[in-house]
């Protein structure tokens, strides 16, 4: 076991940096390519994702509050690092807005996932008693008035109402959301390693055992709620430095099927699977099936469907193929271990066991 | 009996809205004892026991452990204090494995507790056997003794069980009561509720039968167990 566990240690440093290395060529080579910007995105849905998974796939608590969370967290980060000099352009119908400072990025950034949580709390203390759908019909009401919230006029000094929120700082590297996201994650990994986690999984899969164990359900949901949408104002924030812009109306709940879609794909109840399934699932809405898009001229003739839009059609009857056919996702509920990958390698598909056995099969029967 | 009282009920009530389930019962539980609640379903005995280990609030009456009032207390002081329930149906985690299982038994604990994972995987050689197996892939009697084991991992002074017996087979049945008595005999008083009175009455220091929420017999195990009313309502002979 020990010696596992050094191989194990050896290999994840050595893995990880071989894609440092990838990523820092990447971004030196080609750092306003396609593949820079999934990169990117990926890896803030990645976040994002196992943050929601925290909440739906670990506690078994089906909210669907993730898009308002993020919205939380970007505009926080947004009113508070658009420089001094800037503000009276963006906030050009409000007077140059009501605040006037600028907080570091660091700073915000942490503001941001805080603000999420407070915000989480008021909203948990009334819905959390609420069970499945319910609560799912709670936080998404609650995701849909937040956003109109922030784009009334009253507001307006504040979120600039229904204007578009801009010039604040953004990445200088690809490396930066990467980071963040992966020290996020890694955060969230240890808490549901901890018995904290454990108490989560307890609530999810029983809540009565889980109360006669001890576990304060009130308050353990709770904490649940609350890391889940702290982790979610920051991807928020980190979502607005990516696009370099920030505007209510792009918060839809949408966005929160987006990333619910992912945690499905990668499999419920598993980090791993939420970060393979957001890789892909970017990469494939934002590059490799973008030519559906394109009109397609074959042999003369320009075929009708391949237009703007069929992109989503082709991507929506994947979906259901996976909901129908795939239900446990590409994960299940497994995480990621070396263990696994070099038994791979060792024995892909089975090949070589399954050779063995029929080799057995024949001499077995070669002696009769 | 002793005298040394661990842990005592008076006038015990408990309502679910306007239905009266518990109608003001009284007994005690001293230390080393095994006592146990028979009855019909319905009689209210599980109502009891959600009482005591704080998953339902009683109306009225109050519960005394070790000389504290715990009456209407949180699950989580209760199980601070040392009482843990074995809830009816078992209730394991089933996608969690057994030690998992075990380890959120300990969730109140914030000491060392690889020793009392071995004490239970003593108890039980089968769980340690599969150690690594969600609970929901376990047989029915090996459920039964995650669910108890996974109690003891909280270091109970009380421990409280809601129909141990409940849809196994005799022979596993019996394996139950065995370690009931096993449990025992380390120092773990015990609260059994039954529907198997026969079982029950035999390794019980004493005995309640309850009806329609009130205690209508008490006595020893062995003398109800010899008790005409008892034979004729429960022990079918």
């Amino acid at each position: 076991m020990v010696k596992n566990k050094k191989r194990d240690w050896i290999l994840s440093l050595a893995s990880a940096a071989v894609i440092l290395a990838v990523l820092i060529f990447i971004d030196k080579r080609a750092h306003y390519s396609m593949l820079a910007s999934v990169i990117q995105k990926a890896a803030i849905y990645s976040l994002l994702a196992v943050s929601l998974n925290l909440l739906n796939g670990f506690t078994g608590l089906f909210s669907l509050g993730q898009a308002g969370f993020m919205m939380l967290g970007a505009y926080t980060y947004a009113i508070f690092t658009i420089p001094s000099a800037s503000r009276a352009s963006v906030y050009q119908y409000f007077n140059g807005g009501a605040i006037t400072f600028t907080l570091p990025v660091v700073l915000s950034v942490i503001a941001a996932g805080l603000v999420a949580a407070v915000f989480a709390w008021l909203v948990g203390k009334p819905c959390l008693r609420l069970k499945s759908d319910y609560l799912a019909i709670a936080t998404l009401g609650f995701a849909e008035i937040l956003r109109a919230l922030i784009q009334w006029d009253v507001f307006g000094p504040v979120t600039n109402g229904s204007n578009i929120l801009r010039s604040f700082p953004s990445f200088g590297s690809i490396l930066t959301p990467v980071i963040i996201s992966a020290v996020c994650i890694a955060i969230i990994v240890l808490l549901i390693n901890s018995s904290y986690g454990r108490a989560f999984k307890a609530i999810r899969e029983d809540e009565i055992a889980a109360e006669a164990m001890g576990i304060n359900l009130a308050k353990t949901k709770m904490q649940a709620f609350l890391i889940s949408s702290f982790f979610a104002g920051i991807g928020g924030a980190l979502l607005a430095m990516f696009q370099a812009s920030v505007q209510a109306k792009g918060f839809t709940s949408a966005m929160t099927y987006e990333i619910l879609l992912i945690v499905v794909i990668g499999g419920i109840g598993s980090v791993t699977g939420s970060v393979i399934g957001s890789f892909l699932y970017i990469a494939a809405s934002e590059w490799w099936l973008r030519f559906l898009d394109d009109s397609v001229t074959y042999l003369h003739v320009n075929i009708p469907f391949m237009r703007g839009g069929f992109r989503m059609v082709v991507f929506s009857v994947v979906i259901m193929l996976i909901v129908l056919f795939y239900r446990r996702g590409i994960m299940g509920e497994n995480e990621f271990s070396w263990e696994a990958v070099l038994r791979f390698f060792r024995d892909p598909f089975h090949l070589v066991s399954r050779a063995h056995k029929k080799k057995a099969a024949k001499e077995a029967a070669g002696h009769e | 009996m002793t005298n040394d009282t661990m842990l005592s009920i008076k006038d015990l009530q408990v309502h679910y809205g306007g239905i009266e389930a518990v109608k003001g019962i009284s007994f005690d539980v001293s230390e080393g004892e095994i006592v146990t609640l028979i009855g019909a379903n319905g009689a209210g005995k599980s109502s009891v026991l959600r009482s005591i280990a704080g998953l339902v609030k009683p109306s009225g009456g109050s519960i005394t452990f070790c000389g504290d009032n715990i009456t209407g207390r949180d699950s989580t002081v209760i199980v601070k204090r040392g009482i843990t329930l074995v809830p009816e149906g078992r209730k394991i985690f089933p996608n969690l494995t057994v030690l998992e299982n075990l380890k959120i038994g300990a969730y109140m604990r914030s000491d060392d507790i690889s020793e009392d994972i071995q004490w239970v995987y003593d108890l039980f050689p089968r769980l340690r056997e599969r150690s690594w197996q969600a609970g929901g892939t376990l047989s029915g009697g090996e459920q039964q003794m995650l669910a108890v084991g996974r109690a003891l991992m909280a270091r109970p002074k009380l421990i409280m069980m809601d129909e141990p017996s409940l849809g196994l087979a005799p022979l596993v049945v019996r394996d139950i009561f065995e370690i009931i008595r096993q449990i025992n005999r380390q120092g773990v008083s015990i609260l059994l509720i039954e529907q198997n009175a026969n079982m029950a009455l035999k390794v019980a220091d004493s005995a309640y039968v309850m009806e329609t929420g009130c205690i209508t017999l008490s006595g020893a195990g062995r003398d109800l167990l010899n008790n005409e009313a008892v034979k004729k309502a429960y022990l079918g002979t």
